[in-house]
This record gives C-alpha cells, structure tokens and sequence, in this order.
C-alpha cells in the first residue's frame, strides 16, 4: 500500500509548475495536481512570482479593445440594418 | 445594443484569417446579415455570441482561403518563452520580480497598445485563442466550440500566448 503523505515542495520542478500554470488558472488541474502545484507555490517564490505575472499578463491583455466600434463600420452597419427592416 | 458589443470582437477574431481590416468588416458585416436574414441556422442551442463568431470563423476561413492567407498551423506556435531551466527542472536564472510594480503601469493606454499590437503578430492559433480569452473575456467552453478545437489545445495555445505577452510586460516594466 502507497503511503500517504502531504505534498512537498519538491515533489514538482519549476519547470513543471510553469507548464501547468495556464492549467491551474483555468482550474483544469486534478485535485491531486493542483495540491502539488500550490505546495510548490508555498515554497517556491520564483514560481509565486511567476504565476503574479501571468495574472498581471491577463489583466493587461483585458485592458485592449476596449475601443469604440470604428464610426465608419457603425454607419455602414446602421445602412445595414435599416435596409433590411425596410426590407430591400 | 447587440452590434456595438460584439462588432469590434467579430472584426479582430477575422483579422486572425485574412489579410486587411477592410476584408475583416466585411466579414464580420456578412455574418451580421446572416444573422438578420436568419440563413445559418441558429437553433437556440449555443449563445447568440457563440453562434455569430462561428459564423466569423466559418466566413473568414474560406475568404482567406480564397486570399491564400489562411495558415492552419505554424512552426512558432511551438516555441516557448516559459523561462530557462536546468536540466532538473529548477529556474536557471530566477524570474525578475516585477508583478508588483507592474500594476500600475498596465492601466497605461501605450501597453495596451503595445500588447494589441504583439497579439496581431502571433500566429493564428495562439492570437484567437487570447483574443478570446484575455481580451474578450470569453469562457474557456465557449472559446473552444466557436474555435472548433479541444479544450487542452485551447490552453496549449492560450499558454503561448500569455508567455509572450509576459515576456513584453517584462520588458516594459524593467525598462
């Protein structure tokens, strides 16, 4: 029988906790990958920071396009619409 | 109004597959009308915004198609900018730390421009899938079946994407 122990901080590399930080976000790991992710996490500041970034990297990226619709487009679409009610 | 929410969306989801924005209005105008005209069969089963951009997607396919534009898959969608590592796995030279610092600078209109413009040169793939994600703010199932790919792909691609868009912020930051 497999003994049972809490997962340590070394039982995932750097690497793999990065690989699997898009995984972890999306809350697409398993219960027992995500235990060893976060006890990765509580010992390892690098990969903390890392994963800090990428939530920081999301948060930028929902800032872009938060444009008006180009005004030529809404007109053009506008034109569309009216057309079409009118039936044409 | 339903057209200024998802007109914009509709607009840079085409630009991934063909080669100018006017092309990509016109696209994402046929899928309008589509819609008004009530052709393409929408049957209330998926969202009305799942179901516009797959229209997106479906047009935008064979009009790049017919501008030998459309490129399913690219050698750089395999390169990876996670970080250096050891042979063991452990970080070779530790990340910078930054994310604290960077908060501020985010809300900036040049970063936004910055990283809107790095999004438009990453290969196809990886710039629907953050353009939906990140930008958009779509769920991941709702990503996946207007894309047509696995959700594992989808986080593949998504992945790639945000470590690029990391290793931009980095540079911005410690700058």
């Amino acid at each position: 029988m497999r003994r049972r122990r809490a997962p340590s901080g070394h039982d995932m590399t750097c690497r793999q906790a990065v690989a699997l930080v898009t995984d972890y976000l999306d809350g697409a790991l398993t219960g027992e990958q995500a235990a060893l992710f976060r006890a990765h996490l509580a010992e390892c500041p690098h990969c903390t920071e890392h994963l800090a970034q990428i939530r920081v990297t999301v948060a930028a990226t929902g800032q872009v396009g938060i444009d008006d619709l180009d005004p030529l487009a809404r007109a053009d679409l506008i034109d569309l619409y009216r057309r079409w009610r009118a039936g044409t | 109004m339903l057209v200024e929410r998802h007109h914009p969306a509709m607009v840079r989801l085409a630009l991934g597959y063909v080669r100018s924005r006017a092309v990509a209005e016109e696209v994402a105008q046929d899928a309008w009308l589509g819609l008004l005209r009530g052709l393409d069969g929408f049957e209330g089963r998926a969202s009305l915004r799942t179901w516009l951009f797959q229209i997106v997607v479906n047009r935008a396919i064979s009009t790049g198609r017919r501008e030998h534009r459309y490129l399913p898959v690219d050698d750089r969608e395999l390169e990876n900018d996670d970080g250096a590592f050891s042979q063991d796995g452990w970080w070779m030279t530790p990340p910078a730390h930054w994310a604290d610092l960077a908060v501020d600078r985010i809300a900036a209109r040049d970063v936004a421009d910055r990283i809107q413009d790095l999004i438009s040169r990453l290969p196809a793939g990886q710039r629907q899938v953050v353009t939906l994600r990140d930008v958009e703010g779509l769920p991941s199932v709702e990503v996946c079946l207007i894309l047509g790919i696995t959700e594992a792909n989808q986080r593949v691609l998504l992945h790639r994407a945000r470590s690029r868009i990391r290793s931009l912020l980095e540079r911005e930051v410690m700058t």
